[in-house]
Order: C-alpha cells, then structure tokens, then sequence
C-alpha cells in the first residue's frame, strides 16, 4: 500500500523536477525577456502543478489524508502563475524592451501606431 | 489611451476571493493546526493589497469603506479586553477557557476565549500592515 503511493508519488514528482529543469535551461539560453517568460511561466507552472499532484497523491494513498490546501495550491498556481508572466511581458513591452532580432513580426507595434494615429488626428 | 487591464481584473476577483478563504482557514486552525491570528492577518493583508494593485485605491475605498487605524486600535482593545475578562470572573490576568458547546449543524464544537485574543491580534495586524502599506503609497494623506 505504502510502496505503491511512493512509487506514484515519485514519478510525478520526478517528472515536475525535470520540468522546471527544463525552464530554468530554457531561462539561461533564451534570447530575450519574450521568449524567456514562455519557457518561465509555462514549464515552471507545469513542474509545480506535477510536484503538488505527487504530493496531493502520497498522502492521499498512504495514509487516506485528502489535503484541502493543496488542492486550492494547484488551483491558485494554475490561475494565477501565467496573468504574473503575461503582466511582465505587457509591462516590457510597454517599457519598449525590444524583441530579439529573430523573431519575424510585430503586429502589436503596427496596432500602437494605429492607435497613436488616431489619437493624433 | 486608456489600458485593457481585463485580465487581470478578472483574475484579481477570483484570487482575492480564494486569498480571503484561505486566510479564514489560516485563522480557524491556528488553535490545533499551522495558524492563527497573525498570519491569517497577514494574508488577508496580502489578498487587500492585490486588490489595491489591480484596481485603483479610490475604487476599493468605495467598495471597502475601512478605516485601517481604527481597525489596529479597535484589535488592541479587543485582546486587552480578554484579557480583563479574566480578571472580571476572579482569575488572573488573560486567564484562558474552553468549553465543549453542541451548535446545530456543526456539531461538538470546542469554543475557547483564546480565539477572541485571537480575533484581536489579526484585526491589529491588517489595521497595521494595510495602513503602513496605504500611508507610503500616498503622498497627499
């Protein structure tokens, strides 16, 4: 009974380590804030979601405990990490960080000049 | 140009709701479990300055008319007044009881006088923390 939680529990907390592993490599080789905030919010709230289901899951198994808390923790996260990357990249963005020089369009910078047109007129 | 802040106006209104739950679960179990009064002050804290941020403080004025100081002075009285209610029934000062009462739908339900201390202590950390927040946010108060 003990074993198999562990087991479960194990595996999905392997697998959310590895994820935000992958994030925070994708953090180091990324070019800009953009695309860093995609590996940062999306694979990192991955990771974490993985690690609480693990440990919702252990503790469920072994000793019949259903955690309320963790339960609000992966909703709270799942809510709440991407508005925080989509604020940041919106707050760049606004600050005028530039894209890196790969990336091949712009369509929110022909929409602000459009804007700023008609303010204008 | 005025700014499309629709996201995070939605969230804000579903979080703050799950942060104010939280923090009255935080509260609640301070007596058996991880909790009490100055951290579930704490975090309704936290849930009112997310709601400060997201919005603009004129609009949670409004929609939450509370004067913060009276809030920290009103949480002090109600600890010292606990704590003169033992005094008043001839034990010591802060005295503690409890007492298993049957409240319908909920049961045995153990009720003790720490949780009007307890009661006290929050009310004096949101007065504090929100008005030290709400004070060095604005220069014209």
């Amino acid at each position: 009974m003990s074993a198999s939680a562990e087991v479960i529990a194990g595996i999905f907390i392997f697998v959310g380590t590895i994820i935000s592993l992958i994030s925070a490599i994708g953090l180091v080789r990324l070019p800009d804030v953009y695309t860093r905030s995609h590996a940062g919010s999306k694979s990192s709230t991955l990771g974490v979601l993985s690690v609480l289901v693990g440990t919702l899951l252990y503790f469920v198994i072994s000793e019949g405990y259903f955690s309320i808390r963790l339960i609000l923790g992966i909703v709270f996260v799942f809510l709440t990490a991407p508005v925080a990357a989509h604020v940041i990249c919106r707050a760049a963005y606004r600050s005028n960080v530039p894209l890196t020089e790969t990336s091949a369009e712009d369509q929110l910078k022909d929409y602000f000049e459009q804007q700023s047109k008609e303010v204008n007129e | 140009m005025k700014p499309n802040d629709v996201i995070l106006h939605t969230v804000t209104k579903l979080a703050s709701v799950i942060i104010f739950a939280f923090s009255i679960h935080l509260f609640m179990a301070g007596h058996h479990q991880p909790g009490g009064g100055f951290i579930g002050g704490l975090t309704t804290t936290a849930g009112i300055i997310l709601l400060f941020l997201a919005f603009d403080i004129e609009t949670i004025r409004k929609n939450l008319p509370i004067d913060y100081k009276m809030l920290a002075a009103l949480g002090v009285l109600i600890s010292v007044l606990t704590g003169v209610g033992g005094l008043v029934l001839g034990e010591a000062f802060l005295e503690q009881m409890f007492d298993y009462i049957d409240v319908p739908l909920f049961g045995n339900v153990e009720l003790a006088t720490a949780v009007l201390f307890d009661i006290g202590v929050a009310f004096a950390v949101i007065g504090t923390s929100v008005s030290i927040i709400l004070s060095i946010s604005e220069d014209d108060l």
